[in-house]
């Protein structure tokens, strides 16, 4: 046993820190260390800055344009580009339709769509979820009826994360009614401009409007945009889902909110004492400090094993689960850190241009917007009770 | 970056489960408890045979082994059934200062340790809780020798042992780090007496007291009155492998766990069908994972410099800290009441793996302790 990266991963980590050093965007960076909103012109820059240097679709294979990265590899970027406050790659062409794509596609789509993805031609977001199929996701109700070379598609997603900048969306819908839930479903790419397509945002508790409602009103789809079979969507759906997800622990994220945490805390005095000595705070720290330490661990052990050729098992899910509890734990610190200047509520205060003085200090406002915004971590992707049932199933067998 | 294995290790971890399973039974066990010695003279004989000790030793003390992964491979394996031969106390930590500091037969006593021999380390006392640095047993200079004078306290498998190396103050107040030495001790001197007693987590230990006890110049370890860094690192040594076996002991409850959620039915159908049943093991089964990672980064970091290694320490005697307390009490609530009796193999296990966190520091002490050894990194944040 080894815990130290070889010569070789850390003169590869160095490469990916010198070119982050050298090519992400200061403002850019600054706005995510400080919890600014980010642009979709921001996210557009940083994603051409990577294409030009072939590091933008971590888990496509080199044929397709990828960096031939193995799983070390990828979890070495991504961490790096964590700590570097890199905006995260927008997953949904990339690391969502992009694998999709490449296992189901006919040639033409991947011809087609695979460079959109990488120019950046496209933005794309995800139509899974709906009003009445979260979890349960094989519930969809979104029908798709097949009328000559058309699928005339009708209902309503939900939740759908950054639908305001996308021009096109996948989706999971309903072509057939008959056997299980999941024989009846297709996997359908959808222009968004199409007639009958409407997009109205949600304001989250955080303040923020960054996931929407789409809805579907006869929209006309040519049948070349179905994917896999039709009624096999769910096949595709599945492979999505097990897809070995890379930095599903968030551990990049997690430690540069650790950094944040330990900032601020620094920072915020009561009377005379920084917080950072209040020895019951400095033990809070200190204990997701510790859980952060060996989740390092528990990821690098499980990438190593995805890096050898195996298939995450139930892993995936300990480290969603995990990474979830100790990001939570520290926006939680994050918050409490900011004491009573948590209470106003100025979410001007996330643009960058913003020019007055603000209330209370500048990371008030950013760290119980993060706060708020994350508690989606332990419902999304499969909500941790979710995951906790894919964890026993796999281990009792029952 | 590497988590497997080498080949020896793979060799002797298949070798030691195998012994184990087969002779660590629960009756060896709780007969070894009851008996004078505190330990098994049949599954000591096994380990020794098949060069178990010889594993905690470097090859420069006619070792086999030593390393960080060498310890976790045996006692994670000691662990995973309960066992409690004196390896920790023998291997790691008496063979490990008199490895470290020398003394004037050193070869021969590593050898004999090697070959079965048992020693023990006498050093906390009734007084120093999880203070490594209290010393308050007395060493003074009369003669060509050291009268020692004074109370060890929780000495395990001291009823085993015929030889302890023993801590005492030479100078210094009862807390400093400087001036202490450590003497190899006959248990049968004159002026030691032992009170043996069984152990919450099996076996047995003595509370020693030290009436005058004559030693000579030749018995003290390194010649020198400055044994802390020495203790400090033998320690992290010996954290290492209570962490090990920790992990080993957490992967037969889980065991144990897992199987009877399968097997006990109620309402009709097996227990383990049960979401709040489920979700429970599923976040037992997580941080057993976190355990394991845990113990990684402490074995591997400990030829590190004493300062991250101490760091590492405290993160991972916390955590397993942390995770036995939930291992144990999750497990015996999954069970119901069948997990709270000794006749069924949970009941030793847990008790052990209770103990875990009472010897060496708990939970919170290494919390307090990290918060401590991190300030000083820290500071790049002020």
């Amino acid at each position: 046993m080894d815990i130290n990266y070889s010569a070789g991963q850390m003169a590869f980590r160095d490469e990916v820190k010198s070119f982050l050093a050298e090519n992400l965007p200061e403002p850019i960076s600054r706005k995510v260390a400080t919890g600014k909103r980010l642009t979709k012109q921001d996210h557009e820059q940083w994603h051409a800055i990577l294409f030009r240097r072939g590091w933008l679709a971590v888990n496509w294979p080199r044929d397709f344009g990828g960096p031939g990265w193995n799983a070390i590899e990828r979890n070495i970027f991504e961490e790096e580009a964590a700590l570097a406050h890199a905006p995260r790659i927008i997953p949904f062409g990339l690391a969502m339709l992009g694998p999709v794509l490449q296992r189901f596609g006919t040639p033409q789509q991947k011809d087609h769509w695979l460079p959109r993805i990488l120019r950046g031609d496209d933005w794309w977001c995800q139509g899974y979820s709906e009003p009445g199929a979260g979890s349960d996701l094989a519930s969809v109700t979104t029908s798709a009826v097949r009328v000559g070379d058309h699928y005339v598609v009708s209902g309503q997603k939900t939740w759908t994360t950054l639908a305001q900048h996308a021009n096109m969306i996948f989706c999971l819908v309903r072509t057939s009614r008959e056997g299980k839930p999941q024989q009846g479903i297709s996997f359908l790419l959808i222009d968004m401009k199409s007639p009958g397509v409407t997009v109205r945002p949600i304001v989250l508790i955080d303040g923020e409007a960054e996931v929407n409602e789409v809805f579907f009103d006869n929209v006309r789809i040519p049948v070349e945009n179905l994917v896999g079979e039709e009624n096999g969507g769910w096949t595709c759906a599945k492979y999505l889902l097990t897809h070995e997800r890379t930095n599903i622990a968030g551990l990049g994220l997690a430690r540069a909110a650790l950094q944040n945490l330990k900032r601020i805390a620094y920072a915020e005095t009561s009377g005379e004492t920084r917080l950072i000595d209040n020895p019951l705070f400095a033990s809070r720290i200190a204990s997701v400090e510790i859980d952060l330490m060996a989740m390092a661990t528990t990821n690098l052990r499980v990438v190593a094993q995805a890096a050898a050729g195996q298939a995450p098992g139930p892993e995936s899910s300990m480290l969603k689960i995990k990474g979830t509890v100790i990001r939570q734990e520290i926006d939680k610190l994050t918050r409490q850190a900011v004491g009573p200047y948590a209470a106003p509520f100025l979410p001007e205060f996330l643009e960058e241009s913003e020019q007055a003085d603000p209330i209370g200090p500048p990371h008030a406002m950013p760290a119980v917007q993060k706060y708020f915004n994350n508690r989606k971590l332990s419902i999304y992707g499969g909500s941790s009770e979710i995951q906790r049932q894919i964890i026993a199933k796999a281990i009792l067998e029952l | 970056m590497n988590f497997d294995l080498t080949e020896e290790q793979t060799i002797l971890q298949g070798g030691l489960r195998r012994f184990l399973r087969e002779q660590a039974t629960p009756d060896t066990l709780s007969g070894a408890t009851a008996g004078d010695a505190g330990h098994s003279h049949t599954l000591w004989q096994g380990l020794v045979e098949m060069g178990v000790p010889m594993a905690l030793f470097p090859e420069s003390a006619g070792g086999l082994g030593g390393s960080g992964f060498d310890i976790s491979v045996v006692f994670e394996e000691l662990g995973r059934v309960g066992a409690f031969e004196p390896l920790l106390e023998s291997g790691i930590l008496a063979g490990g200062l008199i490895t470290e500091l020398g003394t004037a037969n050193r070869q021969e006593v590593i050898d004999q340790i090697i070959a079965g021999r048992i020693l023990v380390l006498a050093h906390a006392e009734p007084d120093s809780r999880y203070d490594l640095a209290h010393v308050q047993t007395t060493a003074d200079r009369v003669d060509e020798g050291w009268l020692l004078t004074g109370r060890k306290s929780l000495v395990v498998a001291a009823p085993a042992a015929d030889m302890a190396v023993v801590s005492a103050r030479v100078s210094g107040a009862i807390s400093d780090r400087s001036g202490i030495a450590l003497f190899m001790v006959p248990l049968n001197n004159p002026g030691v007496e032992l009170r043996s007693y069984r152990l919450q987590g099996g076996g047995r230990a003595a509370e020693i007291a030290l009436e005058a006890v004559r030693v000579s110049d030749n018995e003290r370890l390194g010649g020198g009155n400055e044994a802390f860094a020495a203790l400090e690192r033998v320690h992290a040594r010996a954290c290492a492998a209570q962490c090990a076996e920790a992990v080993g002991l957490m992967n037969g409850i889980r065991e144990l766990t897992v199987d009877y959620l399968r097997g006990r039915r109620q309402f009709g159908k097996p227990i383990g069908s049960f979401q709040a049943l489920q979700h429970r093991m599923a976040d037992m089964l997580i941080e057993i994972e976190q355990a394991r990672s845990a113990t990684i980064n402490l074995c591997g970091h400990l030829d590190a410099p004493s300062a991250e290694r101490e760091r590492q320490v405290s993160a991972a005697k916390n955590l397993i800290g942390r995770v036995a307390r939930q291992v144990v009490e999750e497990s015996i609530q999954m069970h119901g009441g069948i997990g709270m009796t000794m006749e069924y193999a949970l009941g030793h296990l847990a008790k052990r793996l209770t103990m875990v966190d009472c010897r060496f520091g708990d939970a919170d002490w290494h919390l307090e302790r990290f918060v401590r050894l991190s300030a000083v990194a820290a500071e790049e944040f002020a």
